[in-house]
């Protein structure tokens, strides 16, 4: 039988792991992208299955808001990036170091 | 079911969104030698925003699609000195962008959208409208940083916000869920109510700390500040002036809607979860205060001084709400309202002394203001006396009002913290002084106020403002506390 803690538990992993992805990838700023989409479903996980688990619909309605804002985010981060690489000719988080102090 | 009187509530915001369409439109029509208009159409697109605000506002508070959108005088206050300080920047920037070649169509369009952020954000009734507020808000803003697309310090800080900002409202909707979970509601008067009979109050104070880490990170307070002084530096000064000044008023009220309105406050009994967030607050407030003033007297970067500086304002405005008192919001409002104008004039003051091809940034190129354009280098000493809170300009008040507010809330040691640090942190603003007024200009060097008449007049009078609100700043203190008042 799966509970609502269950689904909790699948939420925490899941942000931990878009977590871990933000701050151990040194590598590409593709990866922090997709590490960025899978908090938000993490997040959609929660919202759907604390809606289902007591009945309010306002949940689910959330979560179609969240997709929405989701989707318009990964497009200017896309384009941010595109941008970066024209101007630097990389997209390796290490050398984004342009700026310190 | 929603009616026309929600719509007639929504007014100023529906109007905005109509009219950044229209720009956005006539821009695309108008010719090269044209978009000049489009430039002093935004203006009165603002101040007509603005007139739209006072106007229509309602003598009680009234909300708006079943809760989701309030309309009271905290909302009336803030979105009108956002909406007047916006119109203020569109001033400052016009000559920038026309020297850089930054288009106009798009920054006013984005401005205004980011405007209207604001104006949904402080107006919030429920977790969707703060979220929605804010992602139109920050989205806004990531491409505003952007802006300058030729430049790579502009992308860098671009990307930089993008990904630190994205993970903020990842925290913060995580925190939501967790909180819609504990209460079983989106609204935030139903949240507070639920607070205290709830059994899942684990799940609550989780949310609590996550939705904290997203307040945070959207005012700017250590140690969720790392993204401010990368941004502040790389972003077109134009934008930077507007991230530092309207969207600090955003912050405050999202900060005052999700803890006062959703997780209860000090006031009237019913504390909800108010002791446990004036205690973060208090920690975020100290390292805030600390980090600012410390790691800004090391900078020689103007930008990047005044984005420490930031870090460290933004400490002050939370000793204010750690009061979780009427009082403490209305001190906070106040400055929150006087920061922000400060602000616009100091990053002013970097437009109007930036020409083509001469980015005024570095503390070294203010060197011997006062023998070029000795009245500039007087309302630069004035913005940078209110910031430091001399008496009797406007800062010095707002400072005044949030110790006030943190010894009333039984927390003395932190008022002394803010206290000592306000010390310290005249150090570095006296320093811009110094370089103005006592050294020599460097070999080859002409800084001088180029920038159009009209934006060298508004500056004056922004700056001006500071001095004389300085000394008539009772009614503004009086209009804050009424708005908490109701």
């Amino acid at each position: 039988m799966i509970t609502l803690s269950h689904y909790i538990v699948l939420g925490a992993i899941l942000f931990c792991i878009a977590v871990a992805g933000l701050f151990i990838n040194r590598k590409n700023v593709i990866v922090l992208l997709m590490a960025i989409e899978l908090m938000l479903l993490a997040v959609n996980t929660n919202f759907v299955a604390f809606s289902r688990f007591f009945g309010d619909v306002g949940g689910q309605v959330f979560v179609f808001f969240i997709l929405t804002v989701a989707a318009a985010e990964s497009a200017i981060g896309l384009a941010i990036l595109v941008l970066l690489f024209r101007n630097r000719s990389t997209i390796n988080v290490a050398e984004i170091d342009s700026m310190k102090g | 079911m929603p009616s026309i009187n929600d719509i007639l509530i929504l007014l100023p915001e529906v109007y905005l969104v109509v009219a950044a369409c229209v720009l956005l439109l006539l821009d695309a029509y108008l010719k090269p030698g044209q978009k000049g208009a489009v430039h002093w159409l935004s203006i009165l697109v603002m101040l007509i925003g603005a007139y739209l605000v006072v106007s229509g506002q309602p003598a009680t508070p009234v909300t708006a699609f079943s809760g989701m959108f309030v309309r009271d005088g905290v909302a009336e206050v803030l979105k009108l000195f956002s909406l007047l300080i916006t119109a203020v920047i569109f001033v400052y920037a016009r000559p920038y962008l026309k020297e850089r070649a930054i288009p106009f169509g798009e920054f006013y369009t984005l401005t205004i959208f980011a405007t209207v952020g604001i104006m949904f954000l402080v107006s919030a009734g429920s977790l969707v409208t703060v979220y929605l507020g804010l992602e139109l808000l920050t989205l806004s803003s990531y491409a505003l940083v952007a802006l300058n697309r030729d430049s790579p310090l502009s992308s860098e800080a671009a990307i930089k916000y993008f990904v630190l900002g994205a993970l903020a409202s990842g925290m913060l909707l995580y925190g939501m869920s967790m909180v819609y979970g504990a209460t079983h509601s989106l609204d935030l008067h139903t949240i507070h109510a639920a607070i205290v009979g709830t059994e899942w109050k684990t799940l609550l104070l989780f949310g609590l700390v996550f939705m904290i880490v997203g307040i945070g990170f959207k005012l700017g307070a250590a140690p969720f500040h790392m993204w401010i002084p990368d941004v502040y530096q790389g972003s077109p000064t134009a934008v930077t002036v507007f991230i530092g000044s309207a969207q600090k008023l955003a912050a405050f009220g999202m900060a005052y809607r999700l803890l006062s309105t959703g997780m209860g406050d000090a006031a009237g009994g019913a504390t909800g979860l108010a002791p446990q967030w004036q205690l973060m607050l208090a920690v975020l407030a100290v390292l805030s205060l600390a980090i600012g003033n410390l790691v800004a007297i090391v900078q020689t970067n103007l930008k990047r001084l005044l984005a420490y500086s930031t870090i460290s304002h933004m400490g002050y405005l939370l000793l204010g709400l750690v009061n979780a008192g009427p009082e403490g919001y209305s001190a906070s409002m106040f400055y929150a309202v006087s920061y922000a104008l400060t602000s616009a004039a100091a990053f002013g003051m970097i437009l109007v002394l930036s020409r083509s091809g001469f980015e005024c940034e570095e503390i070294d190129d203010l060197r011997g203001l006062n023998q070029r354009s000795p009245w500039f280098a007087f309302l630069m000493l004035l913005v940078m006396f209110s910031l430091a809170g001399v008496p009797p300009l406007f800062g010095f008040f707002g400072k005044l009002l949030v110790l006030k507010a943190a010894v009333d809330a039984g927390m003395l040691w932190l008022a002394l913290v803010g206290a000592v640090f306000a010390i310290i942190g005249l150090y570095y603003y006296l320093r811009v002084v110094k370089v103005m007024y006592f050294d020599q200009p460097a070999e080859g060097t002409d800084v001088r106020a180029t920038a159009d008449a009209p934006a060298r007049w508004v500056l004056s009078i922004n700056a001006l403002a500071l001095l004389v609100l300085g000394f008539t700043w009772a009614p503004l203190l009086a209009w804050c506390q009424r708005a908490f008042a109701s």
